[in-house]
């Protein structure tokens, strides 16, 4: 599961309110390298909650993005970089997602986040 | 111009759509004022499935472009002269315009002529004396049938031939033409399903999936989902098209595991060199887990929603619950980890109008959702197709199933942004759905279900709503629509 996933998806068990961002809990990390898109980071961006990106990538060990950014940065190339690497190149293989709220566990194995609820929690 | 398409004889009801969509993936549908975008016209003898059919676009670079990307043109032509006798072929050929057939028939290029009876099989001695009988363009250049520069097509129908069950086309008609550009259906073998490693029985065919994601105008660099994504065969079109590619599915086993290492949705797309999806993730179309404020991120949906003939749909709920067997689920603490939770039916009904609130809020403006809608074949006409206020209807293709069903590959565009009622209306409907699940899933069994009605001989598992429909022995209307479109289509 790369970051991007990770933004987009949150906890939506009935009642929670504040099921995002999810918390994540790496046991297995991979970084597997793709070739840069600009365009497509430019079109993605105002999308994301960057906030979100930033903190995952942080509590995956990766320093690099910015805490306050704007849409002039997307013309950099470093930044470019730190974006692709942090938001497409690292994977997150085995661990899980945790819902802030709850605490409940959403399994990640070989890559694919397990967001199916259990019978209580629709 | 009009320029002449000649299309293959499948998937009828397809070709037209995918030319449009085509020529708006170059540049060229709506024009300014009605009556300059793009319009079809047809010879009055010919009936709507007919071959060949007259297409208005710019220039000839666009019908270039859209010959050469079709799946289901023969080719795309510039006509000389046309006739329904060689006497009046040969009469408009001579009238046509002298500047426009001189650039072509000059001493330095090669050509090649190309003769062609629609329906039949002509002996290289009836070509011959076919070509031979051209005297009445004057070639000049030289003949070359590898790679020539230009191609003249004589393109014949006879009107007596039942043509591969078509009916036949009203008397006798010749075309002469030049060929500016042929399909190319290489793409059709490439993908091919029994060279695929990972499938799955609902797999979509190969053909099918690269004309859904021409239908949804994928290019490069676009984000593309599919809610049911499967063994990843829609995705897989899309992404050969240059699309970056989502994907989520509620059965775990098959977008996780596939049939081991290197055997499953990943290895699908490594197979074909194609970029792996972005995302694969196990959820719920009926409850997805999409943070509440995003919006507006994929430029297109293309699915096949599980509606119950191969693969039932499903979505999560305890079954028991929902039926109002027992009351709600505690799972214990320590069977959380390892529990696997029980799913209800998910009709077509609910599934569709998941489909829609997600497609609405997710797709940018001007995105599309093709996806493939069962229909009974007498109800295979817009009045009988879901309907949402975001969405406008682009165009519609039935590919018949049985006597009695059809399926329908609809596209849709996005011409209303989401807004705060629609998704309000969702959410009351979700809970309709929710609480009336018995009542829903009796009712859609009353009126028979797909699979039922595909499988079954006729007139025996139908239910009331069909017997009635049908007539009491089962037998479907045969009139209503000609038999040879199941049996060739």
């Amino acid at each position: 599961m790369r970051l991007i996933t990770h933004n987009m998806l949150s906890c939506n068990i009935k009642g929670v309110t504040n099921g995002y961002p999810l918390g994540i809990e790496a046991s297995r990390l991979e970084t597997k390298e793709s070739e840069l898109n600009p365009e497509f980071l430019r079109k993605i961006f105002p999308k994301l909650e960057w906030k979100a990106l930033r903190d995952a990538a942080h509590s995956l060990g990766l320093n690099d993005l910015p805490e306050h950014v704007e849409p002039s940065m997307l013309e950099d190339a470093d930044f470019l970089k730190n974006f692709h690497h942090a938001l497409l190149e690292v994977h997150l293989e085995e661990g899980a997602l945790i819902c802030p709220e709850t605490g409940r566990r959403f399994p990640v194995t070989k890559g694919v986040p397990n967001m199916l609820l259990n019978e209580d929690e629709v | 111009m009009w320029y002449l398409c000649y299309f293959l004889h499948r998937l009828l009801d397809y070709r037209l759509p995918e030319v449009e969509a085509l020529a708006k993936l170059y540049g060229f549908s709506e024009g300014e004022k009605p009556g300059q975008g793009l319009q079809w016209k047809q010879a009055p003898a010919h009936h709507p499935d007919s071959p060949f059919y007259y297409v208005f676009l710019p220039n000839e670079e666009v019908a270039h472009k859209i010959a050469s990307r079709s799946l289901l043109l023969k080719g795309m032509y510039e006509v000389w002269g046309e006739g329904n006798s060689k006497e009046e072929l040969i009469e408009a050929v001579s009238s046509y315009p002298e500047e426009r057939k001189a650039p072509y028939l000059a001493k330095d290029h090669t050509f090649k002529i190309v003769v062609d009876r629609f329906g039949k099989v002509l002996s290289s001695s009836e070509q011959k004396a076919c070509i031979e009988s051209i005297d009445y363009v004057p070639f000049q250049g030289q003949v070359q049938l590898k790679n020539p520069q230009y191609k003249f097509w004589l393109i014949e129908i006879d009107g007596q031939v039942v043509n591969n069950g078509l009916p036949p086309l009203e008397g006798k008609h010749m075309y002469f033409a030049r060929e500016i550009g042929a399909g190319d259906r290489s793409l059709v073998s490439k993908y091919e399903l029994s060279r695929r490693k990972y499938l799955g029985p609902t797999a979509m065919d190969a053909e099918i999936a690269l004309l859904m994601a021409t239908q949804a105008l994928v290019q490069p660099g676009q984000l593309v989902y599919d809610p049911f994504v499967g063994t990843g065969s829609i995705l897989i079109a899309a992404a050969h098209f240059g699309a970056l590619t989502m994907g989520a599915d509620i059965d775990i086993r098959v977008v996780r595991d596939g049939r081991g290492p290197d055997c499953n949705v990943w290895s699908n797309f490594k197979q074909y060199n194609l970029a792996p999806p972005l995302g694969l993730f196990r959820a719920d179309n009926n409850m997805p887990p999409w943070r509440n404020n995003v919006s507006e991120i994929f430029d297109a949906i293309i699915c096949d929603p599980p509606y119950g003939v191969r693969a039932g749909g499903r979505k999560s709920g305890g079954r028991k619950m929902l039926n109002g067997k027992r009351d709600a689920y505690i799972i214990p603490e320590e069977m959380r980890k390892d529990h696997i939770p029980s799913t209800a039916p998910y009709t077509l009904e609910e599934c569709v109008h998941d489909l829609f609130d997600m497609a609405a809020r997710l797709l940018v403006m001007g995105g599309r959702l093709v996806y493939f809608f069962p229909a009974a074949r007498d109800e295979c006409s817009e009045t009988h197709f879901p309907k949402h206020p975001c969405f406008t209807l682009v165009s519609k293709s039935e590919q018949i199933l049985s006597t009695r069903w059809s399926r329908c590959l609809l596209t849709m565009e996005k011409t209303q942004r989401y807004s705060t009622e629609e998704a309000d209306c969702a959410r009351d409907r979700h809970l309709e759905f929710k609480e009336n699940h018995l009542q829903i899933l009796q009712a859609s069994k009353e009126k028979g279900n797909l699979h039922s009605v595909v499988f079954s001989p006729s007139g025996g598992a139908a239910g009331p709503d069909l017997q009635e429909q049908y007539g009491a022995n089962g037998q479907t209307n045969q009139e209503s629509r000609p038999k040879y479109r199941g049996k060739y289509v």
